[in-house]
C-alpha cells in the first residue's frame, strides 16, 4: 500500500478509491435523490425506499438519523451526501454549520469574516495541540 | 482557422446561481461577489465568443459513482440543465458547435488523450454559473449568446489529473481548435475554486494568500503552477480547493505570455472564496 499523506490533514476525507468502493451504495442511494419522483418515493417512506440500497446497517441508520459526520466517515461524499440534505431543505453552508459542530449562525459568521485560517489547520499535529 | 482569443478563470459557487435566479444580487452579502463581474460582462460583450470550450466539473450529477470518466467531452447537439436536488437552473439550454466538437474529440484522441465522449449529458452549476456571471441574467426563453464544448473533469474521486496532464491537454485542445477549418473566435473557460472545503470538521477552510499567489502563476508563471501537487491543493486551499487543477487546461491553451485584463476576488460565496481572472492571448 501506498502511504496516504493526505491522511494527514485534520478534519477531512479525502475521497479515494477506497472510500469510493466502502461509500458505493450509500452514495447511490443519495445521488438518487437527485430526482423529485425519487426525492417523492423516499419521503412517502424512507424504509422501503432503502431497501432497494445494500448498503451496511451502520450506513443505514446514519441515513436514517441524519448523523452527517458518520456519514463521512463511512465512506459517504459530500456531493452525494448533499443530495439528501438538499431533500431536507438543508443547503451546502448550512451543512457545513452542522458538520464543523458549530452550528449555523456561528459558521456563516466566521465565512463572513475571512472563513477558516489555514495557520493551524494544517496538519493533525496541530489540531492535537489544542 | 478557428482561434483560442482568450481563457477566463472563475469560481463556479452553485450558491452564486441561486441568488442570480432568486433575484438577490443586490444584496448586501451578494452585491460585492457580483461587481467584481460588471467588467468581465462588458468584456465579453467586446470580445463576443463564437464558441466557449468550457472546462468543469460535474458534481454528481450527471455522473454518479457508477461511472467516473477523467476527461469527458460533451459531443451532443444541447445539454440540458440538470435538477441538481433542488429543481432546473431557469436558465437556457447549453447549444454545442457539435462538428467542431467531434474534430476536437478525435484530435485529443489521436494526440494521445484518451477522453470519453458523451453524445447524451445533462449539465450542473458546474457548467451553467460560469455562463451566467459572465452573461449576465438569461432566462430560459432566451439562447446564449454563444455555442458552448464542455470539457467535463473528474476531481470528486481522489485523484484528479494532476495539473500538468491538464496543462499539456490545454495545449493539445489548442492544437485541435487551431486546426478547425472555420473562422471562429474561441474563448476557453477554467472554473472551480478557489480554496474551499465543504466537508467534515475543517469545512470553511479559506486561504487567500495562497489564491492571490495562484492567480499571479496564472498570468505569469503558468508552468510553475502546473506543477503544483494534489497535496498542496488539499491541505492549502481545503478538499474541494483541488477543483483548481482545471483552470491549468485553459492556461495550458494560452500563450506563455498573456495579458491580465481583469481580476476579482472575493469572500465569501456560501463555503467558498470567489476568484476571477482574465487572460488574453498576446497576437
Amino acid at each position: 500500500m501506498t502511504k496516504k499523506e493526505y491522511n494527514d490533514i485534520p478534519g477531512t476525507f479525502v475521497f479515494d478509491a477506497d472510500r469510493s468502493r466502502e461509500g458505493y451504495h450509500l452514495n447511490q442511494f443519495c445521488i438518487s435523490l437527485r430526482l423529485q419522483e425519487n426525492r417523492e418515493a423516499f419521503n412517502n417512506d424512507e424504509h422501503t425506499y432503502l431497501d432497494s440500497y445494500p448498503m451496511t446497517p451502520e450506513q443505514r441508520e446514519a441515513v436514517v438519523k441524519r448523523d452527517w459526520n458518520l456519514l463521512l466517515e463511512l465512506g459517504g461524499n459530500i456531493y452525494y451526501t448533499a443530495k439528501l440534505a438538499a431533500n431536507d431543505g438543508i443547503n451546502f453552508q448550512d451543512l457545513a454549520g452542522r458538520m464543523t459542530g458549530m452550528g449555523v449562525d456561528a459558521y456563516r459568521e466566521m465565512m463572513l469574516n475571512g472563513g477558516r485560517p489555514i495557520q493551524g489547520n494544517r496538519t493533525n499535529s496541530e489540531w492535537e495541540k489544542n | 482557422m478557428a482561434r483560442i482569443t482568450a481563457g477566463v478563470g472563475c469560481s463556479h459557487v452553485p450558491a452564486i446561481g441561486v441568488a442570480m435566479d432568486t433575484g438577490k444580487t443586490h444584496e448586501a452579502y451578494w452585491k460585492p461577489v457580483f461587481d467584481g463581474f460588471k467588467k468581465s460582462r462588458e468584456w465579453m460583450e467586446k470580445q463576443n465568443p463564437d464558441i466557449i470550450f468550457l472546462v468543469y466539473n460535474d458534481h454528481c450529477t450527471a455522473f454518479d459513482a457508477s461511472c467516473i470518466p477523467t476527461f469527458s467531452l460533451g459531443c451532443a447537439a444541447e445539454f440540458k440543465p440538470a435538477d441538481e436536488g433542488w429543481g432546473p437552473r431557469p436558465v437556457p439550454i447549453v447549444k454545442n458547435h457539435q462538428k467542431m466538437a467531434s474534430h476536437i474529440a478525435q484530435s485529443l484522441i489521436l494526440d494521445e488523450f484518451d477522453l470519453t465522449i458523451m453524445n447524451e449529458m445533462e449539465v450542473d452549476h458546474g457548467l451553467t454559473v460560469p455562463l451566467s456571471v459572465m452573461y449576465g441574467d438569461i432566462g430560459p426563453k432566451d439562447e446564449w449568446p454563444a455555442l458552448v464544448i464542455p470539457l467535463c473533469v473528474n476531481v470528486v474521486q481522489y485523484p484528479p489529473p494532476t495539473g500538468n496532464r491538464c496543462y499539456n491537454l490545454g495545449k493539445a485542445v489548442r492544437r485541435a481548435i487551431e486546426s478547425y477549418d472555420e473562422d471562429l473566435n474561441v474563448v476557453i473557460f477554467g472554473t472551480g475554486g478557489m480554496s474551499h472545503q465543504l466537508q467534515y470538521k475543517r469545512a470553511g477552510l479559506i486561504n487567500s494568500e495562497w489564491d492571490t499567489n495562484f492567480l499571479n502563476l496564472m498570468t505569469e508563471d503558468p508552468v510553475a503552477a502546473s506543477k503544483i501537487s494534489h497535496l498542496e491543493y488539499l491541505r492549502e486551499t481545503g478538499s474541494e480547493g483541488i477543483e483548481m487543477v482545471m483552470w491549468h487546461v485553459m492556461r495550458g491553451a494560452l500563450n506563455e505570455e498573456v495579458t491580465e485584463v481583469h481580476r476579482h476576488y472575493h469572500v465569501p460565496a456560501s463555503n467558498t472564496a470567489v476568484g476571477h481572472i482574465i487572460l488574453e492571448n498576446n497576437i
